[in-house]
Parts: structure tokens; C-alpha cells; sequence
């Protein structure tokens, strides 16, 4: 088990480094790049700029530099923890990603729960029942669900919460609490309301994750193992939680990991229309404004959390499926 | 009083209704199974053995679905009742599911869970039927696991299934059947996907667990010289009917019924050398086996279904 969570862990590594390259590559992609969209807005409002002042912008923001300096420059900050400066905020990134990605991942994350409270009971109950009036049901519920844009059903939580209950559910926190400082009760709050954007991020995924559940749950019915365990006089109930559920979860556990950036996606539109202090919107504007560091650590530190999301799943899987732990 | 017969199968129907039409796959089924003797239901595939068999288990699933007939169980234990009269929901259904009858499939490959330690899945077989606790039922299974030939049981027992051989899973399922000692134990065709020398194991093993238990077991099996080797009595089943009854010694040396003939002719080794063997088709000839003739009494306690 040891030599696994070490070989894991090496892949982790070499996979983050490679990303690095890509996210570098990709920034620099678009034609042009601060300086000269600082110089665009500059000419826009009449202004000339010396080609000296160009020069010492350049050099000021290392655009002078060959490519792979500028490359090894920033990943050897990033990894001491140095993120780099933002030109377009005019502070330092690691003052701005650390609240807006903490509270990504609290979204996120309430979308996983979500996803699994709801799908996992309705995913059973469709399998064990199929065919029934109340798989039909809940097959019908999970297509709407997967075809409903979740930014659509953002629009439609919030329209009908202010029509029906008068309240506005947009921002994490109530109007009261929105400028205080931290304390429980804001705690509170905000946990309240946290569950509308994860159920309303999590729509899709549950949609999905129910209807793959129920298949892979009727392929396990009826093996020789689940006939052998009912044939020794394990009771029903006991009988698909320890047996066939054991085998048609693990799928899941596998792709857990792969969940991470679909969320954050889909987060990222979701929190534009439900006013979500989130990373989507930063991430965004960073890039169309080629705000170098703040797109890069952005990009980064999403890639290390999907990273360390599938690390995750795997462990769990192999702690979970004794035939992967073996191998 | 007590009867000499654990199960007493009368006049059993089962039909699987699908999309593309209805199969009747048992038709107007009667054998008993004598208490204490090994009882071999022969047939081709697609005879109706492992129907019946999931019959007396309560295990059949839809499709299927027993239309007629009653299965009257006769254990010592507790009260007689008709297997098939009772509800989906009595709580004897999990008394009978390895607590008075037991089943050994043909897969041991996979009738055991890949995820489930040996030991776990053989003391859960106590722990439905007794009030013991976690430690004393993993004592027993340690001791069942013994019996039935597992070596170095400190280390298997924690051991998964996919690390051990066809041959020692199946004695594992073995294990897991006879643990709580039911009176009846079904083997369905416990040897097909095993080699032949580990099916030879295989068979010493049940034939000597019946002896030390004195359980009845129905054998099912398309074998001929495994019944020869573990039967007492033999049901010969074709197409959903029964066909002939009587001892292995009746049956095998002095067949009545043609298909049973049939059946006989058609096993290497029981013809002269050069000869060609023969198909069960060509052995059976015109003879006619497919008009469902109620079985009738041919003295020594003789059935066959014959005009």
C-alpha cells in the first residue's frame, strides 16, 4: 500500500509539472500580451507613450526576458508560494485567489455531498424497483435535471425564491451579514444558504450520477455472488448495501477526482448569475486582460486541487476494492 | 410423526413469460428426496435441474414463475411447510436460505463477493441464523473452513477470494453452505468449471461431509459417472418433465425409459472400443419422449413415464 501512495504520489508531481508548461503556453497564447493592452487602453483615452516608457514597462513586468526565464521565473516563485503580482488588481495574488478558490471549493464540495445524498438513495431505489411506477418517475426527474443548463436553474431558484419567499438569495451571505467581520453565527449563514448553490451546481452531476448507479447496480442484481449472499440468508436490505452496492460504488469513487473541474466549470457561470464571490468571474477578467499571474496561479491551483482530488478517489478506491490494492 | 422424505415435489409448474413468448420450463415436476441420502437429478442443459433447484431455495426470479404444485418440506427441526405456499416475506424463507437448505453453485469463481474477506463471508453465514457474536461465529467458520480442507487457515482467513484457486473457492463456498449444518444441501453442478482431478477432490469432499453430517443432498449434475460415484437416488428430467426415478444401481444398469437409454449410450466408455459413439438423437431413435406421460409405478419403487 505504501509503494502505491508513493508511486501515485510521483505521477502527481510529474503531472503537475507538465501542466505548468501548458497553463504557461496557453496564457501566452493570445497576441499580445499587458503591455500592450495597457498601451491599447492608453491610446484609447489620448494618451502617447514613449518608447522608453515601453521599454521600462517590459522590463519592469520581465516581458524582456526570453520565454522560458519568464516560465522558470514564475514557477520557482509559485512553488516557494510567491504567486506574482496582478497588474490589473495592482496587489500581490495571493492577497485575491485564496478567498474566491476557499469558497469554489466549499461550493464545490456542497455540489459533491449533493450530488451523492440525492443520487445514491434514488439511484438504488431505480435499480431494486426497475421498471416501476417510481423508477419511471425518477428517471423523467434526472433527464430534466441533466437537461437543464444549471445556469437556467440558477435564474429560476432565484426568480421564484424572491416571487414566492421574498428573499434574495444571490451573494453567499444575507444582507446582514455581508459586511461583517468572520464570526459563528456568519458561519451559520452562510451554511444556510450554501446548499443553493451546491444543489443548483450539483443538478447535472446527480442526473448523471443516478442514472449510471442504477445501471451499474443492475448488472451487479444478479451475479452469483449477490445469489450465493441471499442463498446463505443475508436479509434484502443488508444483502444490495454490502453486496452489489459495494462493487457498483466504485466507479464513482474512481471518477470523484474528475468531477473536480466539470464542478468548477460549471461553477464558474453559476456564480456570474447567483453574484458568487467565487473564482469564475476573477478567472475570466484575469484572462481577457491577459493578467499573466493571476490567470496562471488561477489555472495552477485548480489543476493541483483536480490533481489532488483524483489522488484522492484513487486512495479511497484502493482502500475500498481490495483487487486495485493488490496489484 | 416423521416422514422419510425431506422434500416431497407434487405436480411443480414453472413458466418464464417474456417479450418473445412463454417457456414452460418445468411441467408436472414429482420426485422426493429421502432424508439422509444423496439424491442426483441428471439432464441436458435446459432440462430444468437448476429451475427446480432455485424452486425448493425460493430463489427464482422473474421471469420465472411457479404457476402449480406444492413442495412440502419435512425438516426435523422445525415445523413441516410448503415451500411454495409460503409468502415472499415469511420469515422462514431466511431460515431456509442456509439455515435448513443450503446451495453450492456451479461458479465458484464468482459466486463469492470479490470485495469480502473469506472469513467475513463465511461467519456471515452464522450470523443470520444464530445469535453469536462476530468473534464466535469466526471461530466456527475457522473451524468449518478446516473441515473442508483449507491449509493454513490463520493467513486465508483474512485472504480475499481472488487469491485463492477454483478448487479452494470452491471449498469455501462449501464451507459457507454446510456452516450452519442445514438439513438439505443442493449442489448445483459443483464440479463442472473445475479440472478433473480438483472435481475428484471435490466430490471425496462432499461425499465425506455427508457422511459425517448425514445431511440429504440433492446433486445436480449432466454427469453420469458422477452420479455413479456419489448417487443413491437419480431423477432423470428432460425438457421440464421428469422421466424416470429410481436407485443409481436401477437406473444406470437397467434404463427404461429410451431417452434415459439414450442418455447412457451416448457416455464414452460405455461402448465396446472402435465402436462410434453415439449421439443421445441417434441412441434414442423413433422412440417417443416428448409425449408428457404421467409417471407410473414399476415395482421396487420404480418411476417412469411411459404409455
Amino acid at each position: 500500500m505504501l509503494h502505491y501512495v508513493i508511486k501515485r504520489l510521483g505521477t502527481m508531481v510529474l503531472t503537475l509539472a507538465f501542466i505548468s508548461v501548458i497553463v504557461f503556453v496557453v496564457i501566452q497564447l493570445p497576441p499580445g500580451d499587458i503591455v500592450t493592452s495597457t498601451l491599447e487602453r492608453m491610446e484609447a483615452s489620448g494618451m502617447q507613450a514613449s518608447d522608453e516608457y515601453v521599454q521600462n514597462l517590459r522590463a519592469r513586468y520581465n516581458l524582456d526576458k526570453p520565454l522560458y526565464l519568464q516560465y522558470l521565473n514564475w514557477i520557482f516563485n509559485f512553488v516557494q508560494g510567491d504567486l506574482g503580482y496582478s497588474y490589473i488588481y495592482s496587489k500581490p495574488v495571493n492577497e485575491l485567489v485564496w478567498e474566491r478558490l476557499g469558497y469554489t471549493l466549499l461550493i464545490t464540495i456542497s455540489a459533491v455531498i449533493f450530488t451523492w445524498v440525492v443520487a445514491v438513495p434514488f439511484g438504488i431505489y431505480s435499480a431494486v424497483r426497475q421498471y416501476s411506477i417510481g423508477d419511471y418517475f425518477v428517471t423523467v426527474v434526472a433527464l430534466v435535471g441533466l437537461a437543464t443548463p444549471n445556469f437556467l436553474l440558477a435564474l429560476l431558484v432565484m426568480f421564484f425564491a424572491w416571487e414566492w419567499f421574498g428573499i434574495s438569495i444571490g451573494g453567499l451571505y444575507s444582507m446582514e451579514f455581508r459586511d461583517q467581520s468572520f464570526s459563528i453565527p456568519k458561519l451559520f449563514d452562510l451554511l444556510s444558504r450554501l446548499w443553493i448553490p451546491g444543489s443548483v451546481v450539483g443538478m447535472g452531476g446527480t442526473a448523471v450520477t443516478m442514472r449510471i448507479l442504477r445501471a451499474n447496480l443492475l448488472d451487479e442484481l444478479n451475479k452469483p455472488y449477490v445469489v450465493t449472499a441471499r442463498a446463505k440468508g443475508v436479509k434484502p436490505i443488508k444483502l444490495i448495501f454490502k453486496y452489489p452496492l459495494r462493487i457498483a460504488i466504485n466507479p464513482f469513487i474512481s471518477t470523484l477526482g474528475l468531477l473536480l473541474p466539470t464542478l468548477i466549470s460549471g461553477e464558474a457561470i453559476v456564480s456570474m448569475v447567483l453574484n458568487l464571490p467565487t473564482t469564475g468571474r476573477m478567472l475570466l477578467q484575469a484572462l481577457l486582460a491577459q493578467d499573466m499571474y493571476l490567470a496562471g496561479s488561477f489555472l495552477m491551483l485548480l489543476a493541483i486541487l483536480t490533481v489532488v482530488g483524483m489522488l484522492i478517489s484513487d486512495l479511497v478506491l484502493a482502500w475500498s476494492d481490495p483487487r486495485i490494492r493488490y496489484e | 410423526m416423521m416422514t422419510d422424505n425431506i422434500l416431497e415435489i407434487r405436480n411443480l409448474g414453472v413458466r418464464f413469460q417474456t417479450d418473445t413468448g412463454v417457456t414452460n420450463a418445468l411441467n408436472d415436476v414429482n420426485f422426493d428426496v429421502p432424508r439422509g441420502k444423496v439424491t442426483a437429478i441428471v439432464g441436458e442443459s435446459g432440462s430444468g435441474k437448476s429451475v427446480t433447484a432455485n424452486c425448493i431455495m425460493r430463489l427464482l426470479q422473474p421471469p420465472g414463475k411457479i404457476v402449480s404444485g406444492s413442495i412440502q418440506f419435512n425438516p426435523s427441526r422445525t415445523e413441516p411447510f410448503d415451500i411454495v405456499a409460503i409468502r415472499d416475506r415469511d420469515p422462514r424463507i431466511y431460515e431456509l436460505h442456509g439455515g435448513l437448505i443450503s446451495m453450492v453453485f456451479q461458479e465458484p469463481m464468482t459466486a463469492l463477493s470479490p470485495v469480502h474477506r473469506v472469513g467475513n463471508q463465511v461467519s456471515e453465514a452464522i450470523l443470520c441464523h444464530r445469535d453469536v457474536s462476530k468473534e464466535g461465529a469466526m471461530a466456527e467458520a475457522r473451524d468449518m473452513l478446516r473441515r473442508v480442507g483449507i491449509p493454513n487457515i490463520d493467513t486465508r482467513i483474512e485472504m480475499y477470494p481472488f487469491e485463492f484457486s477454483g478448487g479452494m473457492r470452491q471449498r469455501v463456498v462449501i464451507a459457507m453452505a454446510l456452516v450452519c449444518n442445514p438439513e438439505v444441501l443442493i449442489c448445483d453442478e459443483p464440479t463442472t468449471a473445475l479440472d478433473v482431478t480438483i472435481q475428484a477432490e471435490i466430490l471425496t469432499l462432499i461425499k465425506d461431509l455427508q457422511a459425517e453430517l448425514s445431511n440429504s443432498i440433492i446433486f445436480i449434475t449432466h454427469d453420469i459417472g458422477i452420479v455413479a460415484q456419489i448417487a443413491d437416488y437419480v431423477v432423470v428430467m428432460y425438457q421440464g418433465r421428469v422421466l424416470e426415478i429410481g436407485t443409481v444401481r436401477q437406473v444406470l444398469k437397467d434404463p427404461l425409459h429410451p431417452y434415459t437409454k439414450g442418455l447412457l449410450a451416448a457416455i464414452p466408455g460405455n461402448v465396446p472400443k472402435n465402436v462410434r459413439l453415439s449421439t443421445i438423437a441417434t441412441a434414442v431413435g423413433d422412440a417417443d419422449i416428448t409425449t408428457p406421460f404421467p409417471l407410473k409405478s414399476v415395482g421396487d419403487g420404480r418411476l417412469v413415464s411411459l404409455p
